[in-house]
């Protein structure tokens, strides 16, 4: 444990062992054919369910780096691009991941792209048709994508906000794949692996996601995704009681409505 | 010094001032009390007399027995529940509850360790949404079961000396009515049943016996937890727990897998003998009350379910009408099959998936919750389910559903459809619940001639206006000096390199960057349209709305129009002048003419409304700016101190949400109680009401920069 941190380029992340991923449908074969065909890729769905898993499944497929970047409300353009900073009396070109990507060709991946401002997802528009080029004003380039650069992003359609929402001028560029949470069978079979807890746990973990699921709009905004079952699976497999974990990953994760939480423990404290 | 208590005069006096009418005896009773109590006393008479006398007198009647068996505090527990049952059901229903009298001061006597529905009923109405199936509403009623669709449980429970085993015992009623509906204990029709056997009650008791026996196991197997505190709170009452009845019982065939079948094949072998006890999670069944609700049930959704297959096939027709126009010739049947797929969180283990001649077709939303609705009564889809509903059939089943807004009292307290909103009743300190119906109505788009001569009228004012709006337009701004940007600060740089030569550490914030001054506003107007706004005030709310919208268009921030008028709680209606969405066109601004004034003004409700719609709004500041003429006032008792507390309620509740409210009147008399409803700085009195179209922009633009 007393190993540092390793520190990585963005270009150099690769990932080595396999991400333990479950296909639902198709979804792997589309990614790839969409790869082949160098057309960009949008990820929908709600949170915790596979989308960032998904992501990394594919660059070790792919074998090529991943570059994530994590959108929010003021993320400009340049720092996608790139900028110049001052270096010993002299400005220095920093390319941003987003150029990175493209010079590299690496995967690069805008989760909750929505989130940023509006005139920053336009920079990524001759990236994402078959122009395939990033200009980059400020250095006076243009850079051109090779076969190996793909461009992904995610979204969660399930914040319906005038102001989130994806612009059609750049979601018409890309293939979309839709995400939802698994089937019971195969959710179960995802915690029963991640979290290493046995088969009839793990059931009750997915009937217990179903039950907060089931009071999506009756005061709960969200259910429990896949991941906060996961958490909850790993806290149960190192001795945590399975109510204790429902609790704190869970019911505190989803909602602080004191009837709420009152319901959902008394909803797990039934079911284990 | 505490002063003489009330004389029997004084009192008299007092309750002739409220109209109640009291007999002798209850006034000389009270004669007996401290002033206090007497005051409190009379205080409940009061507040029951404010409801309906008629409850107040009923309430007199019985006022002398409650004082002896009750504390002060149960007594008005006690009143409370009754004037719930008298706004929910009417007097008759909330005299039985006064007629409870006994009960509640029973109750009240282990009060400390009992629990009441209130405190749990909320909590209770998530958990059983959360255990899955039908939605089933909670409510109090004189015995514990389900007629399907609602839970009833009794107002209180005290059996246990902990609080929370009696809270227990509320969840484990719940989770075996809820099991009864999930398991399908109701999967049939059983009164005919129960009335071929010679007794039908020991049958119908018989029945309960075996079908809680069979849900134990269910409950056993997929909510171990409750089963738990099931077994548990029947060794806490030294009760055998239903495990040991099962036991006892022989034959007993039933097991996890047993099914409905099995228990009435059982029943045909028991039904003779005398039934056994059950503890009293185990509720009760009505299977008549059950009967009626399912029988509506049953034929509203085949209708809802035939339309969605009816629908699903006319989509399919126009689908390849449109694809091969060549081809029409051949007009094949379409078939709509129900396949099923394995579902674990069914109770049978499946549901189906409709297919559209072999192909798996996407139900139209909600149509989910009515397959596993039909599954929970039936347990299947029937063939018969899946023909679509003729043509003619169809149209006018959509006829019915479609709720006609124009025609709210054709049925008695209709509210299908309507938004429900609480009511604060200052009088009792709390909130009535779902007290008003709310319907948005639509407003048609009437000739823009108004508009346009609004426009030539003060065509010089909108040029200064928009002059002065654009100001207040968010623009680009560069900051600089920043240590993190988009570009190079040069003087900045140029001055760290200074900085640096002459020995001094260099300075980081070098960079420029792009900072966008967004407004961030989004705004909803509603304005007044009571009877009292008729004429020149009406004109006048119209031309600023114009001007307004004309202003606002220069300056880009997001706002809607509405329009307020009501008519008695149950028809408040809110007029869609322009919404969120809406652009200022010509339609917009025919509704803007077509104004026109109408009933009442009962504001609390209509704000509540607006609350609840900027909840979906994101917007950095939110503002509500009511246009109005008067007091908040309706027809059934809405006005005075009632209506002025129950605005500034509701107007509290919109900043707790982060919702400014402002208010632009032209009544003089505002001054006085404007201050209390919305604060001393969130409103603005216009003496003249032909200066209210040159006001309103100016006032906006205060407020918003």
């Amino acid at each position: 444990m007393n190993d540092q941190a390793r520190a990585l380029k963005p270009e150099e992340y690769y990932i080595d062992d396999e991400p333990y991923y479950e296909s639902v449908g198709s979804e792997i074969d589309i990614f790839l054919a969409a790869y082949k065909q160098q057309i960009p890729v949008l990820l929908k769905g709600p949170t915790g369910c596979g989308k960032t898993r998904f992501m990394e499944h594919m660059a070790w497929r792919l074998k090529k780096p991943l570059i994530t970047v994590s959108c929010h409300d003021d993320l400009t353009a340049s720092d996608l691009v790139g900028r110049f900073l001052i270096s010993g009396g002299e400005t220095q070109w920093i390319d941003g991941p987003l150029a990175r990507a493209v010079r590299h060709g690496a995967i690069c991946y805008l989760d909750e792209v929505v989130e940023a401002r509006k005139d920053t997802t336009v920079v990524i528009h001759p990236l994402a048709d078959d122009r395939r080029v990033l200009p980059m004003e400020k250095v006076g380039e243009l850079l051109e994508a090779t076969e190996d650069f793909c461009l992904a992003m995610s979204y969660n359609p399930g914040y319906q906000s005038v102001l989130k929402d994806l612009k059609q001028s750049t979601r018409q560029r890309f293939v979309a794949l839709e995400f939802d949470y698994p089937a019971a069978e195969l959710e179960t079979r995802i915690i029963k692996t991640e979290a290493d807890i046995e088969q009839s746990l793990a059931e009750r973990l997915v009937k217990f996601a179903h039950m907060t699921r089931n009071l999506k709009g009756s005061g709960l905004e969200e259910g429990a995704s896949t991941r906060l079952l996961v958490h909850a699976g790993k806290l149960i497999s190192t001795g945590i009681s399975p109510v204790d974990a429902c609790h704190s990953c869970i019911a505190q994760a989803l909602t602080d409505d004191v009837e709420m939480l009152a319901a959902i423990n008394e909803l797990s404290s039934s079911l284990f | 010094m505490s002063l003489p208590p009330f004389t029997y005069a004084e009192i008299e006096e007092r309750l002739d001032d409220m109209f109640v009418e009291a007999n002798e005896d209850l006034i000389s009773h009270l004669t007996n009390f401290d002033i206090q109590t007497q005051d409190t006393l009379l205080e409940l008479i009061s507040k029951a007399a404010s409801t309906n006398s008629g409850l107040a007198y009923q309430l007199c009647l019985r006022l002398e027995r409650a004082i002896a068996l009750m504390e002060i505090d149960t007594i008005e527990l006690w009143l409370d529940q009754a004037i719930d049952a008298f706004d929910n059901k009417g007097l008759y229903s909330s005299i039985e509850v006064l007629d409870q009298l006994e009960s509640v001061a029973h109750h009240a006597k282990q009060k400390l360790t009992g629990i009441a529905f209130e405190e749990v009923c909320n909590m209770l109405e998530h958990f059983v949404i959360g255990l899955n199936g039908r939605k089933l509403n909670i409510e109090i009623g004189k015995k514990c079961y389900t007629d399907t669709e609602t839970i009833f449980v009794p107002n209180m429970l005290n059996q246990f000396s902990e609080k929370d085993d009696n809270f227990q015992l509320y969840k484990c009623m719940v989770v075996n009515l809820w099991a009864q509906n999930w398991f399908g204990t109701w999967r049939q029709d059983l009164t005919e049943l129960f009335s071929t056997y010679e007794n039908p009650q020991q049958a119908q008791d018989w029945f309960h016996v075996l079908e809680t026996i069979r849900l134990d196991y269910k409950i056993k197997d997929e909510l171990p937890g409750i089963h738990r505190q099931m077994q548990r709170l029947c060794k806490l009452s030294n009760h055998q727990s239903i495990e040991e009845t099962a036991n006892s019982i022989k034959p007993h065939t039933i097991t996890v897998h047993s099914t409905l079948e099995d228990t009435l094949s059982l029943l045909e072998q028991l039904h003779h003998l005398p039934a056994p006890e059950l503890h009293s999670y185990a509720a009760s069944i009505d299977a008549n009350e059950v009967a009626i609700t399912r029988e509506a049930r049953l034929i509203k959704e085949k209708d809802l379910f035939r339309n969605v297959i009816a629908h699903i096939v006319d989509e399919k027709k126009q689908q390849s009408d449109n694809d091969d126009t060549e081809n029409s010739a051949d007009s094949e049947e379409h078939k709509i099959t129900a396949e099923e797929i394995p579902d674990p969180n069914m109770p049978e283990g499946f549901t189906y998936q409709l297919e559209l001649d072999g192909d798996p077709v996407e139900p139209p939303e909600g149509v989910e919750s009515l397959i596993s609705s039909i599954i929970q009564d039936l347990g299947e889809i029937p063939d018969d389910y899946l023909v679509a509903a003729g043509d003619g059939n169809y149209k006018i089943l959509q006829d019915e559903n479609k709720i006609d807004n124009s025609n709210v009292w054709a049925g008695t307290y209709h509210e299908e459809g309507a938004f429900l909103h609480k009511e604060w009743d200052f009088r009792r300190q709390r909130y009535k619940k779902n007290w008003c119906a709310l319907r948005e109505v639509d407003i048609t788009p009437g000739s823009t001639k108004f508009i346009d001569e609004t426009i030539n009228k003060y065509s010089g004012l909108i040029k200064n206006l928009r002059r002065t709006f654009e100001i207040l337009r968010g623009e680009d701004k560069i900051l600089k000096k920043q240590p993190y940007g988009d570009d190079i600060d040069i003087d900045a740089l140029v001055e760290a390199y200074a900085d640096t030569a002459s020995g001094m550490e260099m300075s980081e914030n070098i960079f420029t960057k792009m900072h966008k001054e967004e407004r961030n506003i989004a705004v909803i107007f509603m304005v007044d349209m009571s009877g009292s706004t008729k004429g020149w005030i009406n004109d006048a709310e119209r031309e600023s709305l114009v001007l307004l919208c004309e202003a606002l268009e220069t300056l880009g921030d997001r706002y809607a129009i509405y329009g307020f008028t009501g008519n008695t709680r149950k028809r408040c209606e809110v007029y869609p002048v322009k919404t969120f969405d809406d652009a200022y066109d010509q339609k917009t601004k025919g509704r803007i003419s077509n104004i026109t004034p109408q009933d009442y003004t009962r504001l609390g409700v209509f704000i509540r409304h607006f609350n609840q719609m900027f909840e979906t709004v994101e917007a950095k500041t939110k503002i509500l700016i009511t246009l109005s003429d008067g007091k908040p006032e309706d027809y059934d008792g809405y006005r005075g101190e009632y209506g002025i507390e129950d605005t500034r309620v509701a107007l509290l509740e919109s900043r707790q949400q982060g919702v400014h409210p402002f208010c632009i009147t032209i009544d003089k008399e505002g001054r006085d109680y404007l201050k209390t409803m919305y604060g001393t700085a969130s409103y603005v009195v216009i003496d003249d009401v032909s200066q209210l179209p040159l006001k309103v922009a100016d006032i906006y633009r205060n407020i918003t920069s």
